[in-house]
C-alpha cells in the first residue's frame, strides 16, 4: 500500500526496511492483505423527537473500521499494535482470530483461514482481552483449567505439568484454588493468561492485557510475556494503552489511525524519526521568562524555576553547553519525549505520511 | 480407523465429564437461587388446587385422584424440561463472553447443554423433597409407577428436554441479529403455557383444540411425559414420532441459522 507508510527520511537509517523486507527462509505466520471491515450502525438523533424519527425512518451509516491493512508477522516476533481508541485495533484482532469476517482482503494465520475456525487453527492461537474473561467466576481457576485441558485434548499429566510451569512463571500459587471472584484484578489477569496459554498456542493476540492493573502487576505481566515469547518462540501481537508495555516488549510496531495502517517498522526508528528533538529539563536558580530561551530551542513549558525545552538532536551538545555556560543552572537532564506525545503528535499531524 | 474413533469417543467423554462436573460445582454455588426457581415452578400445584376446588375434572372424565397424580407428575416433568439457554446466550453475547468461548475447539452448544443438565442435577434433591411433602399432605394420591412406565417417563422427559432445548436454541440464534431476542421466547411462552398441559391436562380440552395441539411440539413437553408417569393411556409411538419430526425439521434450521449468525456476529461489547 504505497503512501501510507512513512517514507524513510533521506538521512534516516531506514531501520524499518529491515522489517519490511521478506526474510528468505521463514514463512510469515500472520499475513493480512488489503484487510478491510465496514460496519453499518444506526444513526439516531438524541431526544424523544430523534427517537421517534429513528423509529419511523431508521437511518444507517456505514463505518469503515478498517481499511486496506496489509502486514505480515514472522514466527517468534513480538509486535505492538498502536492506535487511539476506535482506530480499528480490536476490529483487526477480531478478524485475525476469525471472530468476525473481513469485508475485504484476506487473512491467513498459522496457515489457516481464521474465519473457518477449524480445530487446527483454534488450537494454535489464543486471544486475551483485558476486559473480558473466560474463567468461571464462582469457581477456582483450576476448575476452568481442567475444562480447558479437556477441550484442547491435553492429557491430564501434561496439563498438570504445564499448569505448574506457567503458574511458576506467573508467580501464581494458592490463588488457583480460590474462587475467581475473590481474586484481585492482577491475580485474575494472570489466571486468565494461564487459561489462555494452557494449550501452548503459537500465536498470541493480546488486547490490552494490562488494562487497569497497578504498576507492579503490569510489570509482572510484561516480564511474563517476554519470558513466554522467549521460552516457547511464540508470536505475539499486542495492543496496549500503556507505552511502557510497548517499549519494553515490542521491537516492531504497527501504527493504525482511522482504520489505516500508518506505520510498520521498528519502534526505535519511529521514535528517532518522529522525535527529531530531545527534551531538556532545566532547574534554574531563579525564574526567567520564555524569551530568554528562544535562542536555545523550543520552549515546551515553564513552571517557576523549572523549564522544559525541545532541542534538535544534532544541536543538542552545543546548546546544552551554551545553556550551562550562560545561565545559572541548578540541575539539567536530557530525555526523549514520552512516546505517547510522539504518537499523539503524529496522529495530530495526520498527513505526515 | 477404529483407534481414531475410540480416541475421539474418549476425548468426548472426558470433555463431557469435566464440563458436567465443573458446571455442577458452579450450580451448587447458586443452590439457593435454584431452590427459588424450583419453588417458582409450583404452578401445577396451584392449578391442581383450582381444578379440585371447582370439581371440574369429574364432569370431563378425570377423577380428583387422577388430577392430583397428573399435576404432581407435571411438576416433576416440568422441573427437568426447563430451558433457559436463550437468556444465558443473550447475556454472554452482550457481555462479550461469547468471543473466548467461540475461539475454543468445542461447539458452544455443549457448554449450554452441560449447564442445563448440571442444573437439573442440582434440582433433583429438592424435587424429591417436594414430592415427599406432597404425599405427606395427600397420602391417598400415592402410587408406585411401574418400572417400564418409569423408564418411558425418563425417555420421554429427556426427549422433551432435547426438543425444547432445540426449539429455544433455534430461536436464540436471533440474538445474532437483535439485542433483545428473549422477547420472542416470552411470546412463545403463551402457547407453551396453554398447550403443554401445564395449566390443565390436554384430556380436558375441547377435541378440536386437542387435535391441533398434538401436531404442535407443546403437548410433548409436559402432558405426554406426565401422563405416562401418572399411568394414564398415551399413544407412545405416535408421540415420539411427532417429536422426532419436529427435531428433524428444527435441526437443519438451527444449524443454518447458527452458521449465518456467526457470519453476522460482530463480537458485541468488545
Amino acid at each position: 500500500m504505497p503512501g501510507s507508510r512513512l517514507t524513510p527520511a533521506p538521512s534516516g537509517k531506514a531501520l524499518d526496511r529491515v522489517w519490511l523486507a521478506p526474510k528468505p527462509v521463514r514463512m510469515a505466520i500472520v499475513r493480512a492483505q488489503g484487510l478491510g471491515k465496514t460496519y453499518r450502525v444506526a444513526d439516531k438523533q438524541p431526544g424523544l423527537a430523534g427517537t421517534l424519527r429513528h423509529f419511523v425512518n431508521r437511518r444507517e451509516r456505514t463505518i469503515e473500521a478498517v481499511r486496506d491493512v496489509s502486514f505480515s508477522i514472522e514466527p517468534g516476533e513480538f509486535v505492538g499494535f498502536l492506535g487511539a481508541n476506535g482506530a480499528g485495533k480490536t476490529t483487526t484482532l477480531k478478524m485475525l482470530t476469525g471472530l468476525i469476517h473481513p469485508t475485504s482482503g484476506t487473512v491467513e494465520v498459522a496457515g489457516c483461514l481464521p474465519h473457518r475456525r477449524q480445530a487446527a487453527f483454534l488450537g494454535q492461537i489464543t486471544l486475551v482481552m483485558g476486559q473480558k474473561q473466560q474463567l468461571i467466576w464462582d469457581l477456582p481457576p483450576l476448575d476452568s483449567l481442567r475444562v480447558n485441558a479437556a477441550v484442547y485434548g491435553i492429557p491430564p499429566a501434561e496439563s498438570r505439568r504445564r499448569i505448574a510451569e506457567l503458574a511458576e512463571m506467573l508467580e501464581l500459587g494458592d490463588e488457583l484454588r480460590r474462587p475467581v471472584r475473590k481474586l484481585s484484578l492482577g491475580q485474575r489477569m494472570k489466571a486468565e493468561l494461564l487459561a489462555a496459554l494452557l494449550h501452548r498456542p503459537a500465536v498470541l493476540f493480546l488486547d490490552e492485557p494490562t488494562l487497569g492493573l497497578d504498576v507492579n502487576a503490569q510489570a509482572r505481566v510484561r516480564s511474563f510475556l517476554a519470558d513466554y515469547n522467549r521460552r516457547f518462540g511464540a508470536t505475539v501481537l499486542l495492543t496496549s494503552h500503556y507505552m511502557a508495555d510497548i517499549t519494553a516488549l515490542c521491537p516492531r510496531v504497527l501504527l493504525i489511525h482511522e482504520g489505516r495502517l500508518f506505520y510498520d517498522g521498528g519502534l526505535e526508528t519511529l521514535t528517532q524519526r518522529l522525535a527529531p528533538c530531545r527534551e531538556v529539563r532545566l532547574e534554574l536558580h531563579e525564574p526567567m521568562g520564555a524569551d530568554a530561551f528562544a535562542s536555545y530551542g523550543e520552549v515546551e513549558a515553564i513552571e517557576g524555576r523549572e523549564v522544559r525545552l525541545l532541542i534538535p538532536r544534532e544541536r543538542l551538545t552545543e546548546q546544552v553547553g551554551r545553556l550551562l555556560a550562560d545561565l545559572a543552572v541548578v540541575d539539567l537532564s536530557v530525555s526523549d519525549p514520552p512516546i505517547e506525545d510522539i504518537i499523539g503528535r503524529l496522529f495530530h499531524q495526520g498527513a505526515l505520511a | 480407523m477404529r483407534v481414531a474413533l475410540r480416541q475421539r469417543l474418549g476425548h468426548g467423554r472426558r470433555i463431557a465429564a469435566v464440563l458436567l462436573s465443573s458446571q455442577y460445582a458452579y450450580m451448587l454455588e447458586y443452590r439457593a437461587e435454584i431452590v427459588l426457581w424450583a419453588l417458582s415452578g409450583v404452578l401445577p400445584f396451584i392449578m391442581l388446587g383450582l381444578w379440585s376446588a371447582v370439581d371440574a375434572g369429574d364432569g370431563l372424565g378425570m377423577s380428583s385422584l387422577q388430577l392430583a397424580r397428573y399435576f404432581l407428575a407435571a411438576f416433576v416433568v416440568r422441573q427437568f424440561t426447563i430451558v433457559w439457554v436463550m437468556y444465558t446466550f443473550e447475556e454472554d453475547n452482550l457481555s462479550g463472553r461469547l468471543s473466548p468461548y467461540l475461539l475454543q475447539p468445542l461447539p458452544l452448544v455443549w457448554r449450554y447443554v452441560a449447564a442445563h443438565l448440571s442444573e437439573q442435577a442440582t434440582r433433583l434433591p429438592f424435587v424429591a423433597m417436594l414430592v415427599g411433602l406432597f404425599f405427606l399432605l395427600y397420602p391417598a394420591a400415592f402410587w408406585w409407577p411401574s418400572f417400564s412406565s418409569l423408564l418411558l417417563t425418563v425417555l420421554a422427559t429427556l426427549a422433551a428436554f432435547a426438543l425444547r432445548f432445540l426449539m429455544q436454541f433455534t430461536l436464540t440464534m436471533v440474538c445474532f441479529w437483535s439485542e433483545k431476542a428473549s422477547a420472542l421466547e416470552r411470546l412463545l411462552y403463551l402457547p407453551y403455557l396453554y398447550l403443554s398441559g401445564l395449566v390443565a391436562p390436554l384430556a380436558l380440552y375441547p377435541e378440536a383444540v386437542r387435535n391441533v395441539a398434538f401436531w404442535t411440539p407443546f403437548p410433548y413437553m409436559i402432558d405426554v411425559p406426565a401422563r405416562i408417569l401418572a399411568g394414564e393411556p398415551v399413544a407412545v409411538g405416535q408421540s415420539f414420532a411427532v417429536m422426532a419430526a419436529w427435531a428433524a425439521l428444527l435441526l437443519p434450521i438451527n444449524l443454518l441459522l447458527w452458521r449465518r449468525g456467526l457470519r453476522h456476529y460482530s463480537a458485541m461489547g468488545a
